[in-house]
């Protein structure tokens, strides 16, 4: 303790003991030092740096650490609907006619009429009939003694798999219902009816009755008398929706809705299928939800500020390299040379950018360009078409620099000229070319972002932040999902901003005038 | 000062030419499928010439079926003469469809243009007399923000919020539903209301490198020694700052202002596109994506012509406005 103590005493008396001009009095910090001194006190450069640190661990780190791929697809169950059966109660009065009889529209009009009179005798045509209610909405009709016809509402259905029921048997199943009779015998058999209605023959279900009538509602769907049975108890007891196990355990969920209008039960099955998770809702499995093909939104992110940023940095790379060998020979040498290559930076700067980007990206939509040798070509045109700026600005700094007394030292003590170049003169160009190159960065990652958002950039299954945006072009994702596209814009805002605040630092901290 | 200007002219004459050397080859390179889709398109119709005859008839109408060199030149004379043929897009003179959209984005233009120069100036020479204080850093902020909104995403944003949520503006075009009912005064104020969100979007993304211009400039003036001379007779500070300061931040003002003006003509591709507001821009976009040929030609060469007006015109107001400035 005490030991520390003095050592940090230490170092103004040892100053003291220096003499007045003794150069160890001068706190000297190398230009370099100046510089960082300069940029860590200007504060939005240290928003802009931590920005910049954020988004690279987002992107280049983050990707290493979720455990999703870049194209992985999720999936969820959905359970989707369609009409199954529809169902009606039978409430008018249907007919059967055995062997050899007849029973028309017409002669069942006129037994609706005398029905509906109370008259128990009819005719047509001079024939007589009469009927007799036998209870349960049953009739039996006769032609004199002869039975003619029956009209009932509970339809008598055959068992499945089982032969159709004779008229006889129909006949006396439902009279025996009428009657509340167990048992009757029909057709030389002899059969029992129990309390749910079902015919049995000898122990075994060869029918059964009930008022409903379960229609299909596509075809090759068939019924069973189990699935009949539940939608039965389900409609009586007025529930909206039960589970069916069908024959081959498969668990079904359906629904029931009355359509009172048409007196129509329509039943819809619900079936859970696998798809994938469209535009999931954030949860914590995907923080930032899915997208519309069913990718991490958070991943996705992830990838595509790698993509933006990769991009970003090859652009000025090309840029930067092509600006300064241009603008250095057009510096360096002058005359001609010089005039020739401004005018081909003249050229250059006129042809205007955004729409020959288009246009190409149209053309290589045209030509189906794979995604991958897309995004190179991407990269090669951006740099392309933005050195001529670099240029500009590394021929004019390099031109007043060699009228300079250090560049005619180098040239009186005879060093070899590509030395005077990349030893003099290209390192005091460097400042320069950091900030412009910083505040590119920002530009290009801008200008690829549009292109990609105009969908001409790039292209599916590679993420970029602009693309990801893209989707705001449906405007149902616009105003629904904003976690889809939000994020990334913002992403985009912080990566841009953060290269323009230190680029913006950088400028200042280069700056010898500027007084901090 | 003539003699500068005319070979300037001359020089930038020179310059375009090569441009539209560099757009024809990149169009001439571009796959001919678009001649091709458009002579099926052609021959589809009721009566039509065959397939064939279409492909040739376009293929020489256009030029190509000449060497690169000698179909430019065609183009060239064509251009010159002032005949820049048919939209394939717009099935019209590309003249024509040019006079009917470029109205609109001038006048998108100049509103922004307007709002930036009362909004960004006033705001850089504050930035610039109070430098390093809070609200320096707010305004520098803010126009580096202003700098780094991608335009889709805060047009986006802009229509969500005004568009969709507050229901103030439309989320795009020009007219309502209801434009052909309203009286002429219903019918301004309901483009007028259209125009608000691009506009405001226009503003805002190209308000930031002004306001960064100005408050540079203003501070360079404030470092100068006429300045400090001023102070030193002890005059007002105001005086010092709108008097001697302000006048001689105009210069360089002006000649980027001047050199902006051009460019009013050349439209908002991506506000536009994004608004689908019928000015130049977007009918480029259309006509590029679609691979009018024709229309791109001409829109290229015109934003080509417009760069160099305003390279020539910023050139010309610096020496106009800065009497130090000799031209040789």
């Amino acid at each position: 303790m005490r030991e520390e103590e003095k050592n940090v005493n230490a170092a103004p008396e040892r100053e003291e003991n220096y003499t007045l001009n003794d150069d160890r009095r001068v706190k000297v910090l190398s230009p370099g030092r100046l510089v960082a001194q300069r940029f860590f006190r200007n504060r939005l450069a240290i928003v802009g740096l931590v920005m910049l640190v954020a988004m690279f661990a987002f992107s280049f780190v983050g990707g290493l650490v979720v455990p999703y791929g870049q194209a992985e697809q999720f999936y969820t169950t959905e359970v989707l609907k369609k009409e199954y059966v529809g169902v009606t109660r039978n409430d008018n009065i249907r007919y059967s006619v055995p062997d050899g009889q007849s029973f028309g529209a017409l002669e069942q009009a006129e037994f609706i009429l005398a029905l509906n009179k109370g008259e128990t005798e009819f005719s047509r045509k001079d024939v007589q009939y009469r009927y007799v209610d036998e209870g349960g909405d049953f009739y039996s009709i006769y032609m004199g003694d002869t039975l003619v016809a029956m009209g009932y509402k509970d339809i008598v259905n055959t068992a499945d798999g089982k032969p159709e029921l004779s008229f006889p048997v129909k006949y006396e199943a439902l009279k025996a219902m009428a009657g509340g009779q167990g048992s009757f015998t029909a057709d030389g058999g002899s059969y029992t009816l129990d309390g749910e209605h079902n015919i049995l023959l000898n122990g075994e279900e060869v029918g059964y009755i009930s008022r409903f009538v379960v229609q299909p509602k596509e075809n090759g769907v068939v019924i069973t008398r189990h699935f009949k049975e539940a939608l039965e108890e389900a409609l009586e007891e007025h529930i909206d929706e039960f589970v069916y196990t069908d024959t081959d355990g498969v668990e079904y969920t359906y629904t029931v809705s009355y359509d009172a209008s048409a007196m129509v039960w329509s039943v819809m099955q619900g079936k859970e299928t696998r798809v994938w998770d469209k535009y999931g809702s954030p949860s914590p499995a995907h923080p930032l939800g899915t997208d519309g093909n069913g990718m991490d939104m958070l991943v996705r992110l992830m990838y595509g500020g790698r993509v933006s940023l990769i991009i970003g940095f090859i652009v000025v790379g090309i840029e930067v390299v092509l600006g300064v060998i241009m603008g250095g020979i057009s510096g360096y040498f002058g005359g001609w040379v010089d005039n020739l290559i401004m005018r081909i930076v003249d050229v250059f700067y006129c042809i205007p950018s955004t729409p020959i980007l288009i246009i190409l990206g149209a053309a290589m939509d045209a030509m189906q360009v794979d995604p991958m040798i897309r995004m190179l070509y991407l990269m090669l045109l951006l740099g392309f078409l933005g050195w001529p700026g670099t240029a500009r600005m590394i021929r004019g700094l390099i031109l007043s620099l060699r009228e300079q007394e250090f560049m005619t030292a180098t040239e009186a003590t005879g060093i070899s000229v590509p030395r005077r170049i990349f030893k003099h003169l290209i390192p005091n160009v460097i400042p320069q070319l950091i900030v412009t190159s910083t505040m590119g960065l920002g530009s290009v990652i801008l200008m690829e972002a549009t292109l990609s958002f105009l969908g001409l950039g790039v292209k599916f299954p590679f993420a970029s932040w602009g693309n990801i945006i893209s989707d705001v072009n449906n405007s149902y994702v616009m105003t629904t999902y904003w976690f889809i596209w939000i994020p990334a814009g913002i992403c985009l805002l912080i990566t841009v901003l953060g290269f323009n605040f230190v680029g913006d630092g950088l400028r200042d901290a280069f700056d010898p005038k500027m007084k901090r | 000062m003539r003699n500068y200007i005319i070979k300037r002219i001359l020089i930038s004459i020179l310059i375009l030419i090569f441009v539209t050397f560099a757009i024809y080859l990149l169009m001439r390179c571009l796959p001919t499928s678009y001649v091709q889709t458009m002579a099926m398109q052609l021959s589809a119709g009721p009566n039509a010439k065959p397939y064939e005859e279409w492909l040739a008839q376009l293929t020489a109408a256009y030029g190509l079926d000449l060497p690169i060199p000698l179909g430019w030149l065609k183009w060239l004379k064509e251009f010159i003469t002032g005949n820049f043929g048919d939209s394939w897009r717009y099935a019209m003179p590309v003249a024509d469809k040019f006079k009917e959209v470029i109205g609109l984005s001038f006048v998108m233009g100049l509103i922004s243009l307007i709002l930036q120069l009362i909004i960004a100036i006033p705001l850089g020479i504050v930035a610039a007399t109070r430098q390093y204080s809070r609200l320096d850093y707010g305004i520098s902020a803010g126009a580096l923000v202003g700098i780094s909104l991608p335009t889709f995403f805060f047009a986006s944003l802009l229509r969500l919020v005004f568009a969709v949520h507050l229901g103030w503006f439309e989320t795009h075009g020009l007219v309502g539903r209801n434009f052909n009912q309203l009286s002429p005064m219903g019918q301004l104020g309901d483009m007028a209301m259209h125009l608000v969100l691009p506009i405001v979007t226009l503003t805002i993304i190209s308000i930031g490198g002004l306001m960064r211009y100005t408050r540079t400039n203003m501070l360079e003036v404030l470092n100068a020694d006429y300045i400090r001379t001023a102070r030193a007779k002890g005059l007002d500070e105001k005086k010092v700052i709108y008097h001697h300061a302000f006048r001689n931040t105009l210069i360089p003002l002006v000649t980027i202002v001047g050199g902006s003006l051009p460019g009013l003509f050349s439209g908002a591709l991506i506000t536009e596109t994004l608004f689908s507001i019928p000015g130049i821009g977007f009918t480029s976009y259309t006509a590029m994506r679609a691979g009018d040929i024709p229309f791109t030609m001409f829109y290229l060469t015109f934003l080509a012509i417009l760069t160099l007006a305003g390279n020539l015109l910023s050139d010309i107001l610096y020496a106009v406005v800065d009497p130090r400035v000799r031209l040789a």
